[in-house]
């Protein structure tokens, strides 16, 4: 028992699982009716990159994977600032959340 | 080969001639038109003479110490160098385009400046010298031309000449069909010679004269068969170009142009190209004697015919339209009987005595105020003298009195013919009715014209200016003198290139006998005009009264061309309008159009079903793109398609 | 261990990934999210990555969430409605996803060389990642931080109360 629970971790199972949560984030932009709930999808989808940038930093050893990462939180922090401000700016013009509702490009 | 004088100056001046007049001629003052418009063929007339007199004059060129050249070869440099075929652009000056030159430079020179007082007050004048000068360009251009395929180029430019000539007065609807009509028929013509000029470049690999005439010498066995079919096909477009049948029906038509221009073109220069051509030919049609029969049988033919319709023309432009028919088939009966000689020497002949007439009956519709109908005329002998007298000469001269011109070179095509078998006698009976009717119809025309009393009153004839009546004078005295060179020296001069005259000697008391009866039948018809139109003019309408059929058939020109219109356009107007214009154009292409923009729009319209604006749709359409992308990069794609069994050549996938 | 660790939070990753598409109402797939987030967090650690953990956790779980629920909240944002879109989402979008999801997994499985991850490795200092990051990247540093500057200013710009008309807009909003 001891001997399966102390055995290590293949690399490439936290690659399958940022693979998952990958589709998982894809399938949820495509099902989701509020536009929140898509952009949160969305900030999945990053996530799950984030987490195969690490597993390859660990893999070769390469800090400038985890700078990478970094980096990306950086950039997903500024895009969901921006991002919400768009979708109250959206519901300001529209009155609804519905991505359905939003088919028209002039507001 | 020694040149003294460029030969592309020839055709070059009246082209010249024809830029400057045809592009600026709206602007320049009238004077400076003029000028130019008869530089043009005067200057051409001297190179002409100045490159031809070494021909003309051997003693002259022996004199500067030259040999004297027999002809001028000038090429320019390749045209088609394709395969086999090898054309080049090259003149060719000898005896026979020299003497067509003259006549076509010298004429045409004179009728340039008839010009200027005919169309003194038309609003198109720069436009007419234009186009007179385009003519002449491109009949220089077929005379000099030493291949067949430069020839066609002369051939096809001066129909177009003839087209924009005859519908000069555009705004009046006949002249405008009346120059379609001419151009249509031409054409038809030309698919002869078109398929003439392939024969004779599939069987002799050339389609340069002078390399034709040495094969056919080369090699006996060159008769019949091949020769014939060429030969016919190049007389077919002869017939198109000279007027013959059954190609003639575009001339009389032709008459609704300006009457200078019936003087040059349809007299004494374009109608002519055919006679030439057939005598430029002349090698492939003597190793054909079934085409040269032909050629002899549609001319005397044509010439009859022509002549029959002529007698109760009642346009005075049209008598003399049918008269030319009817010369011109002389011509080609000369040249069917092997007397190339004699028929280029009624050629030349018959350019003083037509131009000289045609230009004559131009003076005289001007002097009574555009009036061409003969029975309106009358008693203008005293009123129009010059005109009168030079129009005589040449009545005179055309129906074969000696000493004019006509006489010599009409008698020399009958004599010849005489000789040539049976089919010749035959032959010789038709032109010597044809010369009874011709002096009939044409001392008919000079009665009508200048005798009894004037049928319209009214009309104040005045006389002609004298840039009118000058060319009638020296046309004139060309038509009394221009047979006495005789035929004996004319047919020697042209033997280089036309091959050496055909004639027994030791017949010349035949040829006494059959002058006198041919001028024994100008007398005879003349007599037979004056008692119709002179002694007792109501005996004409009686005739017409008891043979009313006939009179009918005649003027009514066989009704030929009812018939073509029948059997030719109507079918052919009826297959252009319901197949090629409701099958072809609006259901065939305007369906393929049609299915064009309906594809268009049926895409448009699918995109635009995709362009929803819904975001789920356009998320999938992403997620889609990109599972596209890494199918496309991540699967070894040679190594998949190899294992089903197709190879692909892909580099680095 | 390493093994126990990490089943037990890459099972909540996914729980909570899978939470997220259920949930009708925006709230509680906010809430899922950042059940997800810290899970990663603690898989960064596990990897090795400790100052990306804390910044997973104080950055994305802290901040961002935050801002979500925020959001939501100040938008009042009800249950999901049915709504009468396109169906083609599903024609072609779960194909994608399935073809997406496989391709990478086939790639994934097919690959060799791909080591192994256990407690014994070695941790990633801060000091070896800001060493890293303060002297071969100081641009994008020092870029990222314009770039943040900029989505302050539009985000200000975009969520202020009308776009230059103030009383246009309340208007129009009040009539719809």
């Amino acid at each position: 028992m001891s001997s399966f629970f102390s055995q290590d971790v293949p690399l490439s199972w936290y690659l399958l699982l940022s693979a998952v949560l990958f589709a998982l984030g894809v399938l949820g932009f495509l099902i989701k009716r509020n536009l929140i709930t898509v952009f949160m999808s969305i900030e999945l989808m990053l996530n799950a990159v984030n987490l195969s940038f690490v597993t390859f930093a660990h893999q070769w050893h390469a800090v400038k994977g985890q700078i990478f990462v970094f980096f990306v939180m950086m950039v997903a922090a500024a895009e969901a600032a921006v991002g919400l401000a768009i979708i109250i700016a959206v519901f300001r013009a529209r009155a609804t959340l519905a991505v359905d509702r939003i088919d028209l490009m002039k507001l | 080969m020694n040149v003294i004088f460029p030969l592309w100056l020839i055709p070059l001046l009246p082209f010249a001639g024809f830029l400057i007049n045809g592009l600026l001629g709206k602007r320049l003052p009238k004077a400076l038109v003029t000028t130019v418009a008869l530089l043009a063929p005067l200057a051409a007339f001297a190179a002409v003479l100045n490159a031809g007199l070494p021909i003309v004059f051997p003693f002259s060129s022996a004199y500067l110490g030259h040999a004297a050249p027999t002809s001028y070869i000038e090429t320019f440099g390749t045209w088609l160098n394709i395969g086999t075929l090898h054309v080049d652009f090259s003149f060719v000056l000898d005896q026979l385009s020299l003497v067509m030159l003259l006549v076509i430079t010298g004429v045409g020179f004179l009728i340039h400046i008839y010009s200027v007082g005919y169309m003194a007050r038309d609003e198109g004048y720069a436009r007419f010298f234009s186009y007179l000068n385009l003519f002449l360009f491109f009949m220089t251009i077929l005379v000099l031309a030493g291949n067949a395929l430069l020839m066609f180029v002369g051939w096809e430019g001066v129909g177009l000449a003839s087209y924009l000539l005859i519908g000069f007065w555009f705004q009046k609807t006949t002249a405008a069909e009346a120059g379609k009509k001419a151009f249509i028929v031409n054409r038809i013509g030309d698919v002869g010679f078109l398929i003439g000029m392939f024969l004779l470049l599939a069987n002799f690999g050339t389609l340069t004269f002078s390399e034709i005439a040495t094969k056919l010498g080369q090699d006996p066995g060159w008769t019949g068969g091949v020769v014939t079919v060429a030969a016919l096909c190049l007389l077919l477009g002869a017939t198109g170009k000279s007027a013959q049948l059954p190609l003639y029906i575009w001339l009389p038509d032709a008459m609704e142009g300006p009457t200078p221009v019936s003087a040059l073109i349809h007299a004494a220069t374009m109608v002519t190209a055919g006679v030439y051509m057939i005598a430029r030919n002349h090698v492939l049609f003597d190793h054909s004697p079934f085409a040269l029969g032909t050629v002899a049988v549609i001319g005397a033919a044509t010439a009859l015919f022509a002549a029959t319709i002529g007698l109760v023309q009642n346009d005075i432009k049209r008598v003399l339209a049918y008269s030319t028919i009817s010369q011109l088939g002389y011509m080609f009966l000369g040249c069917g009987v092997a007397a190339y000689s004699a028929a280029i020497f009624h050629l030349m002949t018959h350019a003083f005595f037509k131009a000289l007439l045609f230009l004559a009956a131009g003076s005289v519709i001007h002097a009574i105020g555009d009036e061409q109908d003969l029975r309106k005329m009358g008693g203008l002998r005293k009123k129009i003298p010059v005109t009168f007298w030079t129009m005589t000469i040449g009545v005179f001269a055309i129906a074969g009195f000696p000493p004019l011109a006509a006489f010599f070179s009409k008698d020399a095509i009958l004599y010849a013919a005489f000789q040539q078998g049976s089919l010749g006698k035959a032959l010789w009976f038709v032109g010597l009715l044809t010369a009874l009717l011709t002096a009939f119809y044409m001392f008919r025309l000079w009665y009508l014209t200048f005798f009894g009393e004037s049928r319209s009153p009214e009309i104040h004839p005045h006389e002609s200016p004298w840039s009118m009546l000058g060319p009638l004078v020296i046309l004139a005295l060309l038509s009394v003198a221009g047979g006495w060179i005789g035929i004996e020296r004319f047919a020697a001069f042209l033997a280089p290139a036309t091959g050496p005259r055909a004639i027994d000697a030791g017949s010349g008391n035949l040829e006494l006998i059959l002058s006198i009866a041919a001028v024994a039948v100008a007398l005879l018809g003349w007599y037979i005009a004056h008692a119709f139109y002179s002694q007792k003019p109501e005996r004409p309408a009686e005739l017409a009264v008891a043979l009313p059929s006939g009179y009918k058939l005649l003027s009514n020109k066989y009704y030929v061309d009812e018939f073509y219109g029948a059997t030719v356009v109507k079918p052919l107007l009826a297959f252009s309008t319901y197949f090629l214009g409701w099958v072809v154009d609006k259901a065939i292409i305007g369906g393929l159009a049609w299915l064009l923009g309906g594809i268009s729009l049926f895409c448009g319209a699918l995109l635009q079903r995709w362009q929803s604006g819904n975001i789920r749709s356009y998320a999938a359409w992403l997620a889609a793109g990109a599972a596209a992308v890494l199918l496309f990069v991540a699967v070894p794609w040679s190594s998949v398609l190899a294992s089903i069994g197709i190879h692909l050549n892909w580099a680095g996938h | 261990m390493h093994l126990i660790l990490f089943l037990l939070f890459a099972g909540f990753c996914l729980a909570g990934a899978i939470n997220l598409l259920l949930q009708s109402h925006p709230i509680n797939s906010a809430l899922s999210l950042i059940v997800v987030m810290t899970s990663l967090a603690v898989l960064y650690l596990l990897l090795g990555a400790e100052f990306l953990a804390a910044a997973q956790v104080i950055v994305y779980a802290g901040a961002i969430m935050v801002l979500f629920t925020f959001v939501v909240m100040l938008l009042n944002a009800g249950r999901e409605e049915r709504t009468m879109g396109s169906r083609t989402y599903r024609a072609v979008g779960f194909p994608a996803v399935v073809v997406v999801l496989g391709v990478v997994a086939t790639v994934i499985l097919n690959a060799h060389g791909l080591g192994t991850a256990s407690l014994r490795d070695g941790i990633t200092t801060t000091e070896d990642l800001s060493r890293v990051l303060f002297t071969e990247l100081l641009l994008p540093f020092e870029v990222t931080s314009v770039l943040i500057l900029i989505a302050i200013l539009g985000a200000v710009a975009l969520a202020r109360h009308g776009h230059g008309d103030p009383d246009e807009d309340s208007e129009r909003t009040a009539a719809k």
